[in-house]
């Protein structure tokens, strides 16, 4: 006799029956990144979009090695390529319209110069000559974002606040793998989830946060499965297809617009240079591995469908070349020139209104300018 | 002239009273954080908002600082006016990567082009009997943050007028409510509350000529109490109200112990790092040949907030201002 039947007729009361918010099967991402280029699907895709996108990619190409070398020029403080991430970075730009919004993280540049802003402001916080080199309503992007998952939340409340006054404007953010690990990818996901906000949360899986591989990152199965937790898709694409990219991209764009509420896309792609030019890659992974992303190359991925379609000739591919050689001689000339600086900019945009404590410190600052301008004076 | 009614009110009461005044008068305020909404705030002060304006003005938001203060960052860049609400002090640590690493900067990141106009309301400091992480003084972390604008008011007339310009200023405020003095009563006009003195403005509380008590937010009353206690022994204490740390107002400080020629800085937060060894080195810059004493400070205790049943002997009271202001009697080599 056990305890239980001694003490006769314990039963616990069955708690209420419980149901799962959604049925999570929509939100699953497939097993496989989806691919399109090379594949029955790409029938479907409309040849000037994969023109357009053969073109910005090899422009996205030669910006990415333009912007390493000026580094090596000491022209630029530091650079995080997008080489070989180049599908990603020009289809998150082309899905947008005029008034949706782009936030970047610092390796997102090239996003930022598809979406129509000057080369050589795109590269000012990298330079070093100030923060933020453009105006972020001029073309809707937020500033280049350095602490790590933190312009999400930003994404969330403007596309939150978007949709109160009525517009359908969508914001899609852009985060590494790295960075979803961090404490805003989470709140952020779960803010825009509740608020079914008008988001596309962009994460380029690039196989590495500077040194430590996705393994060591996190235990789920994919990072668009992190979306099923929050209540929203994930979905998981091939990130050096730009076909694909700019296909799964454009369907979360539209299911943001028409209130279908935020979408997490995963791009599997990877990072071919070192993390920036102060990294050092070899001691993290080798250079077999590196080869065979090389053979899964963007531009190639392009040129293979184009080619076989009959939508690309020798001459197209030069016209893009030149296009691309054109717009880096024009970025090295204006790199080259001195950024003219203004040491008054220090004090002028700490608060609408200086304080009485920074009227003084410019005073200060004034003074030390105006004794440079006249060394004959001496110490004073 | 007329006459107008002045009626005691709480400065919650002052505080409701600002945040439906802001919302009526400019459709893009928002209120948002933790139970702001049906519950009206753990304190009470967005009470009835909800109600007024809707859930889409007066937000409860998911669990999360960070995400509050970090979505208030989007909401404002798309010309919104977000009006933050952290449930306690140290609950308001998780957004602080947000506050120091977006909102004080994100108009110097851009030139100007893109100011964020956000309010960051942080009930503070201690003398309620809260447990551990509901008493905190965390104004030095804030002060210390170039970008932000950080008041705190000492009277309900201050609650409603500082609130009012916190939220208008086209700057980020870190707006902290002296969370013991909520329920302090005041005479008040409620039919016509008014702003009063500017955001940046200190106001002498009570004007005296033997010594300057600085001081703001919950030590003020206790400066106004330690003054009249000081009566007694032959001192005539005047009390300054900084009201706004940042910009912090030099001029009527300075004026102020230039008449005294003697200064103590009250606050509860620690010494150590805390205000009052930034307010007593400008004192000190500004005043030096009027002081007759070195500037002392009275503030908490450099350690985590203590436990509610020995707070009292931690916070700054009347007797330990009343023996800083006895030792302002120094004499040279003393
Ligand atoms: C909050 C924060 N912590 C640390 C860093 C330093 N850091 C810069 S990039 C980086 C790795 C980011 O990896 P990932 O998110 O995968 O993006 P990727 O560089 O691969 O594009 C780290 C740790 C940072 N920028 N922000």
């Amino acid at each position: 006799m056990t305890v239980m039947e001694q003490r006769g007729a314990y039963r616990p009361t069955p708690p209420p029956a419980w149901q799962p918010r959604t049925d999570p099967a929509p939100l699953l991402p497939d097993a496989e990144p989806r691919r399109v280029l090379g594949t029955e699907a790409a029938a479907q895709t409309d040849p000037e979009l994969l023109r357009r996108l053969y073109a910005q990619v090899v422009l996205g190409r030669r910006y990415n090695a333009q912007a390493t070398a000026l580094t090596k020029q000491g022209r630029l403080a530091v650079y995080p390529s997008s080489t070989g991430q180049e599908a990603c970075e020009v289809a998150a730009a082309l899905v947008l319209e005029e008034r949706d919004w782009l936030f970047p993280s610092y390796r997102d540049t090239l996003a930022v110069v598809a979406r129509g802003v000057d080369p050589v402001e795109a590269l000012t916080l990298l330079r070093g000559d100030w923060h933020t080199g453009y105006d972020p309503y001029e073309h809707r992007v937020a500033p280049l974002c350095t602490p790590l998952a933190t312009q999400l939340p930003h994404a969330v409340g403007l596309a939150h606040a978007a949709r109160l006054k009525g517009d359908d404007v969508v914001a899609l953010a852009m985060v590494g793998d790295g960075g979803t690990s961090e404490g805003d990818f989470h709140e952020a996901l779960n803010f825009a989830a509740v608020w079914q906000a008008p988001v596309v949360f962009f994460v380029q899986n690039n196989g590495f946060a500077i040194s430590v591989p996705l393994a060591k990152q996190t235990a789920a199965p994919s990072l668009a499965h992190k979306a099923v937790g929050y209540g929203m898709p994930g979905r998981l694409v091939d990130g050096n297809d730009a076909a694909a990219v700019h296909e799964v991209l454009s369907e979360a764009v539209r299911r943001a617009r028409e209130g279908g509420g935020p979408t997490l896309v995963e791009a599997v792609t990877y990072r071919i240079e070192a993390h920036t030019n102060a990294d050092d890659a070899t001691r993290y992974r080798g250079e077999s591995e590196v080869e065979t992303w090389r053979e899964h190359d963007p531009i190639l991925l392009l040129e293979r469908e184009l080619t076989a379609r009959g939508l690309l000739d020798e001459q197209a591919k030069e016209a893009a070349r030149e296009a691309a050689e054109t717009m880096a001689a024009d970025l090295r000339a204006r790199m080259n020139q001195d950024p003219a600086l203004d040491p008054a900019d220090l004090f002028a945009h700490v608060y609408a209104e200086e304080t009485p404590h920074l009227r003084e410190q410019r005073a200060l600052l004034r003074a030390e300018l105006d004794a440079e301008a006249e060394p004959e004076g001496g110490h004073r | 002239m007329t006459t107008v009614a002045l009626k005691p009110a709480t400065m919650a009461q002052a505080l409701t009273r600002a945040l439906r005044d802001a919302m009526a008068a400019d459709p893009s305020v928002h209120v948002l954080g933790e139970d702001v909404g049906t519950l009206g705030g753990v304190f009470r002060v967005t009470d009835g908002l909800a109600k007024e304006f809707g859930e889409d003005r007066c937000t409860d938001t998911p669990l999360a600082e960070a995400g509050i203060l970090g979505t208030a960052v989007g909401m404002a860049m798309y010309g919104l006016r977000p009006v933050v609400e952290m449930q306690f002090d140290a609950f308001a640590y998780p957004a602080f990567e947000q506050l120091i690493s977006h909102v004080a900067r994100m108009r110097n990141r851009t030139r100007g082009r893109m100011p964020l106009p956000i309010t960051v309301r942080v009930p503070y400091g201690g003398g309620i009997g809260g447990v551990e992480h509901h008493s905190d003084s965390s104004e030095a972390y804030y002060i210390a943050t170039p970008g932000l604008h950080v008041v705190t008011p000492a009277t309900v007339a201050d609650a409603y007028g500082l609130l009012r310009d916190a939220i208008a200023s086209d700057d980020p405020v870190v707006f902290l409510e002296p969370k013991r003095l909520y329920w302090s009563k005041d005479t008040w006009n409620p039919e016509d509350p008014q702003t009063v003195d500017p955001i940046g403005r200190a106001v002498v509380r009570r004007p005296g000529r033997s010594a300057t008590l600085i001081t703001y937010g919950p030590s003020v009353p206790v400066c106004l109490e330690a003054a009249e206690a000081a009566r007694a022994e032959g001192w005539d204490l005047e009390v300054v109200d900084l009201r706004s740390l940042v910009p912090f107002d030099d001029e009527t400080v300075a004026a102020s112990v230039r008449r005294t020629g003697r200064a103590v800085v009250v606050h509860e937060s620690g010494s150590f790092g805390g205000p009052g060894g930034e307010i007593a080195a400008r004192v000190t810059e500004r005043c030096f040949h009027h002081l007759e004493a070195p500037v002392l400070r009275v503030a908490g205790f450099d350690i985590p907030y203590p436990p509610p049943m020995l707070e009292r002997h931690h916070l700054p009271g009347v007797d330990r201002i009343l023996d800083a202001v006895a030792r302002l009697q120094w004499e040279a080599g003393n």
